[in-house]
């Protein structure tokens, strides 16, 4: 058997790691994208702010600058106002001033003043395009009050983009570097986080590879809550299979020895009957071998039965069930091996639903009618009811004495049996008490209300299922 | 290689249309290629045989480039090239002017393209604008003077020696020769500079006015008045002209000004409408190269922004006391100084000071 479909390669995209590893990378994605929008906005903020200052100055002190001389307007355009504009070392210049007549004194005739709309005395920043390029411009306005020239005399100074843009690019791809260093530290610490959160995943996948085979004792490893549950589950199983194995030993053991002796006793048999020479005795003797031989068969069968049961102890899913179906199929298999003519049914008209293992059931009241027909008086009745206390019972009845109290003490034991007895094999009793126990039920020995003495399984009801009992669903 | 040249050299028809006329006028000079590589036209106002070895050299880098050098005055190539802007017009794939205001505004007025050449890295930042506009030479403005006339206390040193001198003696009256800045952007611009750079320019011109300052349009007339002594000084010729004429001409010294030498750097870029602008960068390359900054710092003393400094730094005066470097930077405060009203305060400022001169 290849256990390549359950290596750690067989569903990697269910890993926890990655499903991590993906989160992150997403949510750190939305975290930076966000950052760099703000960024972003905040870059050209800062730039359009930072610059716009620039044009304020310029402008007002070339408005400084206007002065009326001789009955005319003079314009002196300082160098210092086109030096703070050179600030901006790569941007073009351009300038208009306008007197009060609408007249262009120097400067860019054709520079674009803003929108009427927004033309409001005072300072006006605006964008525009002038010369093939988008420029950013202010319009600020001085009002001359002199003898011959009176109005507002308008001055324009205007910028090309190219250090706001340079500017804005610079705190953006600032903050750029930032994020993505920041992201990729995160990255790397969460992964290296994820990395050591998991490491106890790997160290009980050490233990449980380092193991030797049969060692089923739980594992000590310390574990980590989210995953206690699972350990416990491994922990679990593997008492389960440690249950399993051992019960395999001991029947081993135990069929072995029971075994050995009958099948000895039957040699010795055999061989003292080749011997002797009186017909009498040796029918006599005849007889005894064939009583021998049916234990032995009988003791094979029951062995096999109760490993079964065993097993399915472990193996099988409990399925709801009816006791009565049970109870028919167990009569009727009991007949059809033999001697069991004279058993009779007593069921109520009611399903009885447990959840059970409908073979393991089946088996038990099979072994409660042979060794009612073994040891107790015919007529010999299977019965199913439900008690007062809400239980289901499934019991076989006889008309005999019954067992002594010592005897019932003993039910549930192996190979308790009679030694008066050489056909049983002591152990229909115990594969009852074995399935009892199973369906979280136990054996029940005494007289019965009807008379008569009566053995059988006491379990609880199934919980109340499906509306209609399904007769499908345990028809096997 | 040399054979190459040998055989462009031959081929180089030069289609020089010299019109008669002092200075004003256009030359259209005509480097043909043996090869079909295009072409390259680069309009200047350099002259041409200062160009002749770069294009030379040009042409030796690439044989199949025909070149067409268009000469003429700064303000008759700052009219045609802006209107040639204006109008979306192809003029030139490289225009190259020492009237460096005029080339900042017409890059202002986005009439070039970007350079995006790996050489601009290595410029430093005053040789160039937005990537479009690069610093090829590295011409200080001098004062030239006449040996023997001022032989007996040496020439002046600084503006201050001058103003001084001015001021002190009757015998540079008449005697002292600069740039009509009417006439001459050169002139203007290094005028307009001094104006800026430091107070002494208001008792400069003041002393000009009381010696009857001659103006002239060129560097070379002034040169040529110092070297032959009808002049004693000339004030803010062009660095390049003045050293290559010194050398050649021992009657003629030249002075670095101490308290600081203007430096212009001539300033070339490709036009938007360029046909050939991937010449007209290898062009620019190789003026920069090893081997154009060879050519520059050789006979024509034009250097490089990249050169020069070291070159100018050799050149101390009598007092071991080394220039003053003040490079104007190629940066949109130099429109200030095209400002129509600002000018004209400026010009009417000069007038006032400086008498016009009778020839």
């Amino acid at each position: 058997m290849s256990d390549a479909p359950f290596g750690p390669q067989a569903f990697p995209s269910r890993s926890i790691a990655w499903r991590l590893t993906l989160l992150l990378t997403l949510l750190l994605t939305i975290a930076a994208a966000a950052t760099l929008a703000a960024a972003l906005s905040y870059g050209q903020t800062a730039a359009t702010r930072a610059f716009d200052r620039l044009l304020t100055g310029a402008a007002l002190q070339i408005a400084e600058r206007i002065s009326v001389e001789d009955g005319e307007t003079v314009v002196d355009i300082p160098l210092s106002a086109f030096g703070l504009l050179s600030l901006a070392a790569e941007d073009r210049i351009f300038y208009r001033v306008i007197g009060p007549d609408g007249s262009t004194l120097t400067g860019d005739e054709s520079f674009p003043l803003p929108d009427r709309a927004k033309a409001q005395s005072g300072s006006v920043l605006y964008d525009t395009t002038f010369s093939g390029e988008p420029v950013r411009a202010i319009r600020m306005q001085r009002f001359l009050a002199e003898r011959a020239v009176r109005g507002p005399i308008t001055v324009v100074v205007a910028q090309t983009l190219r250090a706001r843009s340079e500017l804005a690019n610079e705190i953006v791809a600032r903050a750029v570097i930032g994020v993505v260093i920041a992201g990729a530290l995160t990255l790397t610490l969460a992964l290296l986080a994820m990395y050591l959160a998991l490491s106890p995943l790997r160290r009980i996948e050490r233990a449980i590879l380092a193991r030797d085979p049969l060692d089923l004792t739980p594992l000590s490893t310390t574990t980590p809550r989210e995953v206690e549950a699972l350990v416990s589950a491994i922990n679990r199983f593997m008492a389960r299979l440690d249950r399993r194995v051992s019960a395999m030993q001991d029947f081993v053991a135990d069929a072995a020895h029971q075994m050995r002796t009958p099948i000895t006793a039957l040699r010795a048999q055999t061989e003292l009957a080749m011997e002797e020479e009186d017909p009498r005795k040796l029918r006599a003797l005849q007889r005894r071998i064939r009583d021998r031989a049916i234990g032995v068969s009988r003791l094979t069968d029951q062995l096999l039965s109760h490993a079964l049961v065993t097993h399915r102890a472990d193996a099988v899913t409990l399925e709801w069930l009816d006791l009565r179906r049970v109870a028919v199929e167990a009569e009727r298999e009991a007949r059809r091996t033999g001697g069991a003519e004279a058993v009779a049914l007593d069921l109520p008209a009611d399903p009885v639903m447990v959840t059970g293992d409908a073979f393991s059931l089946r088996e038990a009241a099979r072994n409660l009618i042979t060794n009612a027909l073994a040891h107790g008086k015919p007529p010999v009745t299977l019965g199913v009811r439900v008690t007062a206390a809400e239980t289901a019972v499934i019991a076989a009845r006889d008309c005999g004495p019954g067992m002594s109290p010592r005897q019932i003490e003993r039910i549930g034991e192996r190979f308790a049996r009679d030694a008066s007895n050489p056909q049983s094999a002591g152990l229909g009793l115990a594969i009852v008490a074995e399935v009892a126990e199973f369906h979280q039920g136990a054996v029940r020995a005494g007289a019965a209300a009807e008379g008569g003495f009566e053995v059988g399984i006491e379990m609880p009801l199934a919980p109340a299922g499906p509306a209609a009992p399904s007769d499908k669903g345990d028809a096997s | 290689m040399t054979r190459l040249s040998a055989v462009l050299a031959a081929a180089s028809v030069a289609l020089a249309l010299n019109l008669p006329g002092a200075h004003a006028e256009e030359t259209v000079t005509r480097f043909e290629a043996p090869g079909d590589g295009g072409e390259l036209v680069i309009a200047s106002v350099t002259d041409l045989d200062f160009m002749r070895p770069l294009i030379a050299a040009f042409q030796e880098l690439r044989p199949g480039v025909s070149l067409t050098y268009i000469e003429d005055t700064s303000n008759n190539l700052d009219a045609i090239v802006s209107r040639a802007c204006d109008e979306g017009r192809f003029l030139a794939d490289l225009v190259i002017s020492s009237s460096i205001a005029q080339q900042v505004r017409l890059v202002n007025s986005g009439c070039a393209r970007e350079i995006d050449s790996p050489v601009l890295a290595t410029l430093p930042s005053w040789a160039q604008w937005r990537g479009e506009l690069i610093g090829l030479t590295y011409e200080p403005a001098v004062m030239v003077y006449n040996k023997a006339a001022l032989a007996k206390d040496g020439p002046p040193h600084s503006r201050f020696d001058l103003i001084d001198l001015m001021r002190q003696s009757g015998e540079l009256n008449t005697r002292i020769a600069t740039y009509d800045i009417e006439d001459s952007g050169l002139g203007y611009l290094f005028a307009f500079q001094d104006s800026s750079e430091a107070s002494t320019w208001g008792r400069l011109i003041e002393g000009f006015g009381r010696n009857s300052v001659a103006t002239f349009c060129c560097s070379s007339e002034i040169i040529d008045r110092v070297a032959d002594g009808r002049a004693y000084i000339g004030y803010n010729v062009l660095g390049s002209y003045a050293r290559s004429r010194a050398a050649r001409d021992d009657r003629i010294g030249v002075v670095l000004p101490t308290d600081y030498t203007l430096v212009l750097a001539r300033a070339g870029y490709i036009p938007r409408e360029a046909r050939n602008a991937e010449a007209a960068r290898a062009f620019l390359e190789l003026v920069l190269s090893p081997r154009g900054r060879a050519i520059l710092d050789g006979d024509t003393h034009l250097l490089t922004p990249l050169s020069g400094p070291d070159a100018l730094n050799r050149m101390t005066d009598s007092d071991g006391e080394a220039p003053a470097l003040r490079p104007i930077p190629l940066s949109p405060a130099l429109l200030v100084s095209l400002d129509r009203a600002k000018r004209a305060r400026f010009l009417t400022q000069w007038r006032k000071s400086v008498t016009p001169p009778t020839p």
